[in-house]
């Protein structure tokens, strides 16, 4: 039997499984936008937070991911179920490039640029909005790029503390010693994150100021 | 707003000092006032001061001694924002934004103001026209101008709410000497029209000439003379006639080398 068949034999465990894999990722990749990216731009207005939280924000993700799961486990509410340690851990993971990248494309606009948007009046607001964000755009969406990908690969390691998602299969495949069924996991995690990885490029490339 | 600003000078420093701060002083004990409606130009070599003095103004530094008056009222009386839309401002590096068009570029203080898009787009034309570019450049965008163009764009943002005054940082400095010389051209006719009071920093003397209705010459974070263009020519301060020499030796150059 190869892995193709299967897949197609065991195709609604693969769905759920995929969806579950979406909700970790999907779930964790949208809160840590919305932590990642203000930070980001925190950090611009107030350089000496830079170091500390760009810091922080390293040495989370040398932490091995494995051990990260389990440190979670005793920590309150989000200890009690699976999917909220998985998804607390993979945001943190996604921190980082989301931070870095929003920090660096903001720092990285044109200083003649806005000074001249200062000079003429613009409101910190104004500046951030209509110019720096703007600028800063396909920096910040490669950010986005690389938190996602990174988080599709992470979470298959969240089946090891029953969070469910492709890992299952990956994981049962290697008790079973049977690398068709860890394929059955890998190949559709791969693909999401191929996926993920070209529509993100595409929107990067669609929404990026000329 | 105020009564008083039509008689005394447009902008006035006293006492004026800035430091950084690690400590270097990089103006001290400015004293220099810019009257209504004329073309004061700051001279100097780099590191002179002409630049920081001119950030003074709308505030993108503060100064560490001394006052600042604009319209006779002390600059920390005014609020910083609505300061800075009264003061057009030209940059060297031009600063456009690469991401709007011409028009939308022109448009930025008068759309933040509130303008109706009617309005703001009356005014682009106009302004367009005023500074030499052809109205149908409007839908570009800064990366498909020339220097020139672009220089010209820049100067129509800085104009476009019609502020009192005009900080203008070389904003000719980076352009071919032939474009140069149009602009210079066309910034007197320019100004001869719109009577704006304008701080203008250079350190070419030629333009400072041909542009100032007085020269203030920095150095080192001093002013050294404030002069007519007449007058800087025929003066016996040493630092002036140096400057004056130094330019005269630059002039002579290319006809000794075409022997």
């Amino acid at each position: 039997m190869n892995v193709l068949q299967f897949i197609i034999q065991n195709h609604i465990e693969v769905l759920d499984l995929t969806a579950e894999h979406l909700w970790l990722v999907g779930a964790s990749i949208t809160l840590a936008v919305f932590i990642g990216i203000p930070l980001g731009i925190l950090i611009t207005r107030w350089p000496v937070l830079s170091k500390p939280v760009l810091g922080g924000a390293n040495i989370i993700q040398t932490v091995p991911s494995l051990a990260l799961f389990g440190f979670l486990l005793p920590a309150p509410w989000i200890g009690a179920r699976a999917d909220r340690i998985a998804i607390f851990a993979l945001i943190l993971y996604a921190l980082l490039p989301l931070i870095r990248n929003t920090y660096t494309g903001i720092r990285g606009v044109d200083p003649a640029v806005v000074e001249a948007g200062r000079g003429m009046g613009m409101t910190d607001s104004q500046l951030l909005w209509q110019v720096e964000l703007p600028l800063a755009f396909s920096v910040i969406i490669a950010g986005v790029r690389v938190a996602t990908v990174l988080s599709i690969g992470l979470a298959t390691i969240a089946a090891a503390i029953g969070a469910g998602g492709l890992g299952e299969f990956i994981f049962r495949g290697l008790a079973m010693v049977n690398n068709q069924v860890i394929l059955a996991g890998a190949i559709p995690a791969a693909a999401l994150a191929i996926l993920a990885d070209t529509s993100l490029g595409w929107l990067e490339k669609r929404l990026s100021p000329r | 707003m105020n009564d008083a600003p039509n008689t005394g000078p447009a902008i006035e420093f006293r006492n004026v000092g800035y430091r950084l701060n690690n400590g270097t002083t990089l103006l001290r004990d400015l004293n220099l006032e810019v009257r209504r409606g004329e073309t004061l130009v700051l001279l100097g070599r780099s590191g002179s001061g002409k630049t920081t003095t001119l950030k003074l103004i709308n505030r993108l530094l503060t100064q560490s001694a001394g006052t600042i008056l604009v319209d006779g009222r002390s600059l920390e009386k005014w609020d910083v924002i609505r300061l800075r839309r009264m003061i057009g401002y030209v940059i060297q590096e031009v600063g456009l934004f690469p991401h709007f068009t011409v028009s939308r570029n022109i448009g930025v203080v008068p759309r933040i103001e509130g303008w109706s898009a009617d309005r703001i787009q009356r005014r682009v034309t106009e302004l367009l026209r005023l500074v030499g570019l052809e109205p149908q450049l409007a839908s570009r965008y800064p990366r498909e101008l020339s220097g020139g163009q672009r220089q010209r764009v820049g100067v129509a943002r800085a104009l476009a709410a019609d502020p009192s005054f005009l900080l203008m940082d070389e904003p000719f400095g980076a352009l071919d000497p032939i474009t140069r010389a149009e602009l210079q051209r066309e910034f007197l006719a320019l100004q001869q029209r719109l009577g704006k009071t304008v701080v203008f920093v250079t350190h070419d003397l030629r333009e400072a000439l041909l542009l100032g209705t007085r020269v203030a010459l920095m150095e080192s974070g001093q002013l050294v003379v404030t002069l007519t263009p007449d007058e800087f020519v025929h003066s016996t301060d040493a630092m002036v006639a140096a400057y004056v020499d130094a330019f005269r030796t630059e002039l002579s150059r290319p006809k000794e080398e075409a022997r």
